[in-house]
């Protein structure tokens, strides 16, 4: 398997590998079974994650090991404006599928040190425990939603300090930053027009405040779960993943959701779907005219597929509204009009509904 | 008054957004006191979503809403998709409805059990006690208190089991990191549960992890995705398989085929199992323990309730009889229970509802305006952040309840604060189970209140008295009592009391028929047919009443107004122009604190109400200033707005 292109014939959820051919040391398996885990199941889980990463198999043990060590990474995870979407979207992405839960990511692979939403911690206590571990060097920092430019605006406080100074004091002892979620890797639905509080992506506020540190951007609205615990693994394994000139990891953001769609023979060749429920959205015919974004939008969906393999928007009917593209509430499409529903312009390389080939191409770049 | 605050929680964590809490406690000289006034509650994030929506495609809104919160993303989608029916005049059909239904129902059910598990369980469960737990008597206690439920590998829990849940804790002890459970009030005096006992919540801490990532595949199915599912205006946009088999580049096909249909019936058979075998009973054995907190968290008494779940049984013809336009089919009825009468229904007038912001950092109107005219621009003057603190350590950020000190609005109905969600819908069902049009789910709450709450404790019940429902414990028992009832009324229920089909067979009977109206978009462009200035839409969302008022353009066919009001402004709003003081604030007056430092007390109350702060914070912007120059070349004769969506 090559490192960093997946397999594009895949279109089910990540393949699940025996694992048998890989061995690691004892003393993993014994930390391990001491969390009612056994080796296979787990040795299947990593293959199956090396997999999805599109790693060679022999980084197994590494990912074994990464989640078995005596001391966990320290993963800090900080929220400005957003939704809590993209913290749902991650607490659903708990490996290991079906059987017991004593084995999900947080609780097994990392140590997650500060989480609002699900920390014991409150108030003064919550704050110190911000404190004491941002105390240390070498955590990951990850952070949803965007942050108000202006301190002293007053759109975000919290623990009486400034969205600004919160992010700064966090980021100044962080190995890495990832920015989960649109609103955090591009300023997302705050930033839409007319951006009523001035917000700010990370990696824009890191310029402003001249913060040179390691990014990621894991874009989508929210991402899917698997790509956000799957780039924090990867990390964690085998350090900086390669990444796209919008520093998105190519691994999950290469191709557009498009490229792997099932209905993709229909766009080329018609008959498309001209209304919900009509005949041909009941075959699964391309949804173009209703709106899909799915040509000019990077991302894992149609291949990895949402909540372990369920479903993806277009195999549920609805076209894809562009959530990993930066301003994609903003997106001008055909007559320059903005709108989910209102087709790409042909200027995008697509004429009205018929076949086009500039959308193909593997860098991708939105060529609107 | 006004006396220094010194119970300060910022931030308040394990709920959505972000939230201060003040409030001031006469000392007890012990370390301790008593709150006697009404706390403080300030949301201090903002992101301005309703100045955003104008201008926009009122297709597109629902997209915009849900991100208002990705909690509760379900209601907010589909409360705009009501709210631009309702303005153009579009009846969706019966499966629609029947699959709104269950979204919004599976919704109810996931965010109850992780409100109470993940969000709530730790303000009454010591980790660090689980810990000196035996495990073979926590697999005893497992038996009688959860019966049948199996979650070792599809076994009963035994003695190993427990030794595991324990192991995993002391891992995180002797490594010594606690990380989520880090600096929590672990060996604060009011925790009371056993060691066992709290293992065994443990245990289910994690066990309701594993279970909520499979119950949203309901909405996966339905929507594509979750969080944040897709949903269209006129309908659903998914739409049965015309491929049963599995969806691939050579048979197409949909969602909707036979594995899809069954992931569904799958996740709904886990969360009716769950419901019944994990969270009823968890719920009630903590109850037991902490029954005192039956005599706190009251407030002024006054509920309002919009309306949920329509019965898609009552549409009689498909996109001629309105599906969301009859409160005799709500499964939770729409009115308002004043506190001079806890068990009568009053009306409900939406005309009567109105948002001020005397204590709000908005400019506007002070005195209260009705959603669809209420326009506000924010203005921020509250303290400065980033002070640090004075050398006695007190704060420098102190925020007063005489100025602005939120971006909630305080929404009030007929001039009274509100309390809205669980509670409300409890007591709604409860007073039209007395009356002539009481539904069969209305007599089943009669008796769930009965059994569980007032029956005495030689009976099993709890002992305790109707009117202490208005309280801390009376809001967490009634939020998975209508868990019940929803899980119930998706999966059906069986020969006996109230016998019900379910939702799900319902429709599953009925898959083959329409899921959108195919008139939506051509009506889009016919003014002339909308039947109402301002579309107002509604959800009963899982934390309460939700609506949004959306005028459209017209001329151009775009958002001028969009307004919304919901949940968690009725609870978490501030004061309003006569210093009444919105519902957190009241619920904390009377609160005993054993440690003023290490406010727990004060956490118990604002967690049962299931603080959801991202969705109460918005705005508008103010008359005549409209921020997005709306396009007269995107009217609605323009054939290149919305022609090519239209239905061939
Ligand atoms: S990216 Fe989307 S899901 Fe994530 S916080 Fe922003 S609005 Fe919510
Ligand atoms: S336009 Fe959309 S529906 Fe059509 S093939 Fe591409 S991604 Fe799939």
């Amino acid at each position: 398997m090559s490192t960093d292109t997946p397999s594009r014939s895949d279109h089910s959820q990540m393949q699940v590998g025996s694992g048998d051919d890989v061995t690691f040391d004892e003393a993993t398996a014994e930390r391990l079974l001491q969390l009612g885990i056994s080796r296979r199941r787990f040795m299947s889980y990593c293959a199956g994650l090396a997999s999805l990463l599109a790693l060679p198999q022999s980084v197994v043990p590494r990912l074994a090991q990464a989640a078995t060590s005596t001391t966990l990474p320290s993963v800090v995870y900080m929220s400005f404006q957003e939704c809590t979407g993209c913290l749902e979207s991650m607490v659903n992405s708990f490996a290991f599928g079906g059987g017991t839960t004593i084995d999900n990511l947080i609780l097994n692979m990392i140590s997650l040190d500060y989480q609002e939403t699900l920390m014991a911690a409150a108030g003064d206590q919550a704050e110190a425990q911000l404190l004491s571990v941002t105390a240390k060097s070498g955590y990951v920092l990850v952070v949803d939603g965007s942050i108000p430019a202006r301190w002293d605006s007053g759109y975000f406080i919290s623990g009486e300090r400034s969205g600004v100074a919160r992010f700064r004091e966090a980021a100044k002892k962080a190995a890495l930053i990832v920015a989960v979620g649109t609103c955090a890797s591009f300023g997302g639905l705050p930033k839409a027009d007319p951006n009523p509080t001035d917000a700010r992506s990370i990696g824009d506020l890191m310029a402003n405040l001249r913060i040179s540190k390691p990014l990621i951007n894991v874009s989508g609205c929210p991402p899917i779960p698997e790509v956000i615990t799957g780039v924090i693994l990867y990390y964690l394994s085998k350090g900086m993943p390669k990444l796209d000139s919008l520093r998105r990891p190519t691994v999950f953001y290469g191709d557009t959701v498009h490229e792997d769609c099932y209905r993709k023979e229909s766009f080329e060749e018609g008959p498309l779907a001209r209304a919900f429920d009509d005949a041909n959205s009941r075959k699964g015919k391309c949804l173009y005219m209703l709106g899909c974004k799915g040509p000019v939008t990077h991302n894992a969906c149609s291949r990895v597929r949402w909540n372990q393999g369920t479903s993806f928007p277009m195999m549920s009917g609805h076209g894809c509204i562009g959530c990993s593209e930066p301003d994609f509430w903003d997106r001008l499409n055909r007559n320059n009009e903005k709108g989910f529903y209102i087709p790409i312009a042909s200027g995008s390389g697509h004429s009205r509904g018929l076949p086009c080939n500039t959308c193909h191409d593997d860098n991708g770049d939105d060529d609107d | 008054m006004a006396a220094t605050p010194n119970v300060i929680i910022d931030p308040v964590t394990r709920i959505e957004g972000h939230l201060r809490i003040q409030a001031h406690a006469v000392p007890d000289g012990k370390g301790g006191g008593t709150i006697t006034d009404p706390g403080l509650s300030a949301s201090t994030m903002v992101r301005g979503l309703e100045k955003i929506l104008q201008g926009r495609d009122p297709r597109d809104a629902w997209a915009f809403t849900q991100r208002i919160c990705g909690v509760c993303t379900v209601v907010h989608g589909l409360t705009s998709v009501r709210a631009v029916e309702h303005a153009i005049g579009i009846k969706v059909s019966k499966n629609a409805d029947y699959i709104r239904n269950m979204m919004i129902g599976a919704q109810y059910v996931h965010d109850h059990v992780m409100h109470f598990y993940h969000l709530h369980a730790l303000d009454w469960v010591d980790v660090v006690s689980a810990m000196k737990a035996n495990p073979t008597s926590t697999a005893a206690l497992a038996r009688i208190n959860n019966g049948t439920y199996k979650p070792n590998n599809g076994a009963l829990p035994n003695a190993a089991y427990f030794q595991t849940v324990l192991s995993k804790l002391n891992n995180l002890v002797s490594r010594g990191q606690l990380g989520l459970f880090a600096n929590g009030y672990w060996g604060h005096s009011a925790y009371k549960l056993s060691p066992e006992e709290n293992l065994l919540l443990v245990s289910h801490y994690l066990e309701a992890l594993a279970w909520a990532r499979e119950v949203v595949k309901l909405h996966t199915v339905f929507g594509g995705k979750d969080p944040h599912p897709n949903l269209v205006v006129g309908g659903m946009p998914c739409t049965l398989s015309s491929n049963t088999g599995t969806v691939n580049d050579d048979k197409g096909g949909t969602s909707l085929n036979t594995a899809g249909l069954a992931t569904i019936k799958t996740a709904v058979a886990r969360m009716k199992a769950f419901v019944d075998q994990v969270y009823l009973p968890d719920v009630i054995l903590v109850a037991k323990r902490y029954k005192e907190w039956a005599d706190f968290g009251a407030t002024a008494g006054n509920f309002l309730c919009y309306g949920e779940f329509p019965d898609p049984a009552l549409v009689k013809r498909e996109f001629t009889d309105g599906a969301i336009d009859y409160p005799a089919g709500y499964i939770f009825p729409r009115g308002v229970i004043w506190a001079h009468a806890p068990t009568t229904l009053a009306p409900f007038d939406e005309k009567k509802v109105t948002e001020n912001v005397a204590h709000a950092w908005y400019l506007g109107s002070d005195t209260g305006e009705h959603p669809s005219v209420g326009e506000t621009e924010l203005y921020y003057d509250g303290p400065l952040p980033d002070q640090g603190r004075n050398p006695d350590g007190t704060s420098k950020y102190m925020l007063d309840e005489n100025a602005r000190y939120s971006w909630i609005k305080s929404p009030r109905y007929d001039g009274q604060p509100m309390e809205v969600g669980p509670l409300a819908h409890i007591l709604t069902m409860h007073a039209r189970g007395g009356t002539a049009n009481a539904q069969p789910t209305d007599k089943l709450v009669r008796g769930y209140v009965q059994k569980f709450w007032i029956n005495p404790t030689a009976q099993g019940g709890l002992g305790l008295t109707f009117t202490q429902l208005n309280s801390t414990l009376g809001r967490i028992f009634c939020r998975v009592l209508e868990t019940k009832i929803i899980a119930d009324q998706i999966a059906g229920r069986a020969a006996g009391t109230a016998a019900y089909a379910g939702w799900y067979q319902l429709y599953y009977d009925n898959r083959a028929g329409a899921y959108w109206n195919p008139n939506t978009f051509t009506r889009l462009q016919q003014p002339t047919l909308w039947p109402v200035q301002v579309g107002f839409g509604f959800t009963e969302a899982p934390r309460g009443a939700l609506g949004h008022w959306v005028k459209l353009n017209r001329v151009s066919g775009l958002i001028d107004n969009y307004q919304c009001v919901v949940a968690s402004q009725w609870n978490a709003g501030p004061r309003d122009l006569d210093g009444a003081p919105g519902p957190y604030e009241e619920a904390l007056r009377g609160h005993v604190l054993a440690n003023l430092k290490q406010p727990l007390e004060v956490l118990r109350t604002i967690h049962s109400f299931d603080p959801c702060i991202g969705c109460a914070v918005h705005i508008v912007d103010p008359d005549g200033e409209p921020l997005v120059q709306v396009d007269v070349n995107h009217g609605v004769g323009s054939t290149t707005r919305v022609s090519g969506m239209s239905c061939a």
